[in-house]
């Protein structure tokens, strides 16, 4: 053993604190959502009120909150189409059940959330046993539940929107749980951020200082090395379908409960938006990189463009063409990070 | 070598045969591991040599013939289930997360941790702490073990992959080809290694087609080809010479030493 004692890192280099802040996968988003934070209070007078910062939380946290577990599912290496039109079908449950059967709402709420997360379960189970691409299994689920969703409320309801609910048992409370505005210091402060910032730290702890975190990254990062050291990677798989599905019935159950009726065709498209969420925030697309607070990031990203737009009074046909841009930043800014972070030899 | 000859090999396989619906791929083969000697099993590509490591690790199961662990006869039905009975496998090319930090991918799949119910959370000072201690106690002194793993060398990372299955406790390291992707002094390294586990107690398995590398740390030589095995021997009984000219199939090394020599 003597002669194996003599060290052989002559070529390790010092990493300077400024390289690791550049490895923080965080970072990218982090310049950007200042730069468009500034940028917002240049332009637009209005922005930096209370009033429309807390707006701006709100239309956030919509997003944030199925950002969350979908940049977890990225990590883990996977795409979930489906998240878009999971929550209008996890709302239509909701409303739907507890109409039909005149049962309290919160007895719609319980069976929305068991079915939402069979349907996540579904989509890890497909992909786990098929082996086919997430890509295609979940471009499968998003086609079904859109037209499941049309096609079930028209056939019970008769339109293409739910009855309403709002005189029903257990609304009152169930609003409050999911939709209420809570008055701090004169600022209404949604209850969707406080789901936000609790799934941002549930979800950041999970990553960072649990065993499944360690696993999450692992199978989006190599997932035969992870199976060959005895990780359950289709259990991981499934769990991380679910976690989507459990965001989905949170959006869900806040979409109905802010109004009182669903329109069965909302959803569609808002899969991508979660997706380019948790990208700015700096997921790879490819798995095993990212976080959840970086997620929260681009979601407020995502809050920030969209009604910035609106308190500049320009006209908001552009923001999309903001966010392709921002997209595009984000993803180069990405993929050098990995380079730098990735480089062997 | 005479008094670990009595003893019962830690992992044996007699008569071992398997195939992939028609096509044999391993014929008849025998091996012997035994504590604090390294085994090295020989042979070109398609010699069968990926299909013996499968079978050792619990990936694929075999068709006739005996497996031994401890003396005892069984079938390994997993990776989970080899670990589990001490055979560590440490892969050429799926030994490691790149994008993770050193210390995660040290205790992948056996984290550690403290703390009860839902504030059950990895140990993460004591994650970091031994795996420093265990890569030095292995002769390798990483300043850094929060760096991504794939920032490492290929020859570091096999390091680490074995001081991992050290760590572990496991009584059998079986290496597939770890030196093939690696520079001469890389290989160099690597094989310090191995020798080091070989030292730790460890029965080594180790997979290569060099035979130099081989009988640098070899006690015992299997050589394949095309499935069957061709030789079997000791270290007393061989020279590297006859190694070399074994694994390359002797006669035609012969015949192409001929050829090349009229030039």
């Amino acid at each position: 053993m003597s002669a194996l004692t003599e060290t052989a890192d002559e070529r390790l280099l010092e990493t300077s604190p400024l390289r690791r802040l550049l490895a923080r996968p965080e970072l990218g988003s982090v310049v950007g959502a200042l730069a468009v934070f500034v940028f917002f209070a240049c332009c637009a007078d209005s922005f930096l009120r209370a009033s429309s910062l807390s707006t701006v939380l709100y239309a956030s946290s919509t997003i944030g909150i199925m950002a969350v577990p979908v940049a977890l599912l990225m990590i883990g290496g996977e795409f979930d189409l489906s998240a878009g039109v999971l929550v209008t079908s996890s709302a239509l449950i909701s409303s739907m059940f507890s109409y039909q059967m005149t049962a309290n709402v919160w007895v719609g709420v319980g069976v929305s959330l068991l079915a939402t997360l069979a349907i996540g379960a579904f989509n890890g189970f497909m992909l786990t046993r098929t082996k086919l691409p997430s890509f295609i299994i979940t471009l499968g689920t998003f086609l079904m539940l859109t037209g499941m969703n049309l096609g079930f409320t028209k056939l019970i309801d008769g339109t293409v929107s739910t009855k309403t609910i709002s005189d029903m048992e257990g609304f009152p409370t169930a609003h409050d749980v999911f939709a209420s505005t809570l008055t701090v210091g004169g600022v209404d402060i949604k209850v969707t951020i406080l789901w936000w910032l609790g799934l941002v730290a549930l979800a950041s702890w999970i990553l960072l200082r649990t065993r499944t975190g360690n696993w999450i990254f692992a199978v989006g990062g190599n997932k035969d090395a992870a199976r060959a050291v005895g990780v359950p990677v289709d259990g991981t798989k499934i769990g991380l379908y679910m976690g989507v599905a459990f965001g989905a019935w949170i959006s869900g159950q806040h979409l109905l409960f802010s109004y009182d009726v669903v329109q069965s065709g909302e959803g569609v498209g808002n899969e991508l938006i979660y997706i380019i969420a948790a990208v700015i925030g700096g997921c790879l697309i490819t798995g095993g990189y990212g976080s959840a607070v970086g997620s929260a990031v681009g979601a407020f990203i995502f809050g920030m463009t969209g009604k910035g737009i609106v308190f500049a009074e320009w006209n908001p046909d552009w923001f999309k063409f903001f966010l392709g841009a921002m997209l595009l930043l984000a993803t180069l800014l990405n993929a050098w990070v990995r380079k730098r972070a990735e480089a062997t030899k | 070598m005479t008094q670990t000859a009595q003893r019962t090999p830690l992992v044996e396989l007699t008569g071992v045969s398997k195939r992939y619906g028609s096509v044999r791929a391993l014929e008849g083969v025998s091996l012997q591991v035994h504590a604090g000697e390294i085994t090295c099993v020989l042979g070109d590509n398609g010699a069968g040599k990926s299909t013996l490591i499968k079978m050792v690790a619990g990936l694929h199961q075999h068709d006739d013939g005996v497996l031994r662990i401890d003396g005892e006869e069984t079938r390994l039905a997993s990776p989970r289930e080899a670990l589990d009975r001490g055979i560590a496998t440490v892969y050429q090319d799926l030994a490691v997360v790149p994008l993770m930090p050193v210390w995660r991918n040290f205790f992948l799949g056996s984290e550690p941790r403290k703390g009860t119910g839902p504030f059950k959370r990895l140990d993460v000072d004591l994650m970091r702490r031994t795996t420093r201690q265990a890569l030095l106690r292995m002769g390798i002194d990483l300043r850094d073990v929060d760096q991504p793993i794939g920032t490492l060398s290929g020859g570091e990372r096999q390091c680490v992959a074995i001081a991992r299955a050290v760590h572990f406790g496991a009584k059998v390291l079986v290496l597939d080809e770890p030196t093939a992707a690696l520079g001469v002094k890389q290989s160099g390294v690597v094989l310090k290694y191995v020798a080091a586990a070989r030292d730790e107690g460890l029965g080594v398995v180790l997979i290569t087609h060099n035979p130099h590398h081989a009988y640098l740390v070899g006690d015992r030589f299997v050589l394949l080809k095309r499935g069957t095995m061709t030789g079997s021997h000791t270290r007393d009984e061989i020279t590297l010479d006859e190694l070399t000219s074994q694994m390359a199939g002797g006669s035609d090394l012969d015949a192409l030493r001929h050829e090349l020599q009229r030039r």
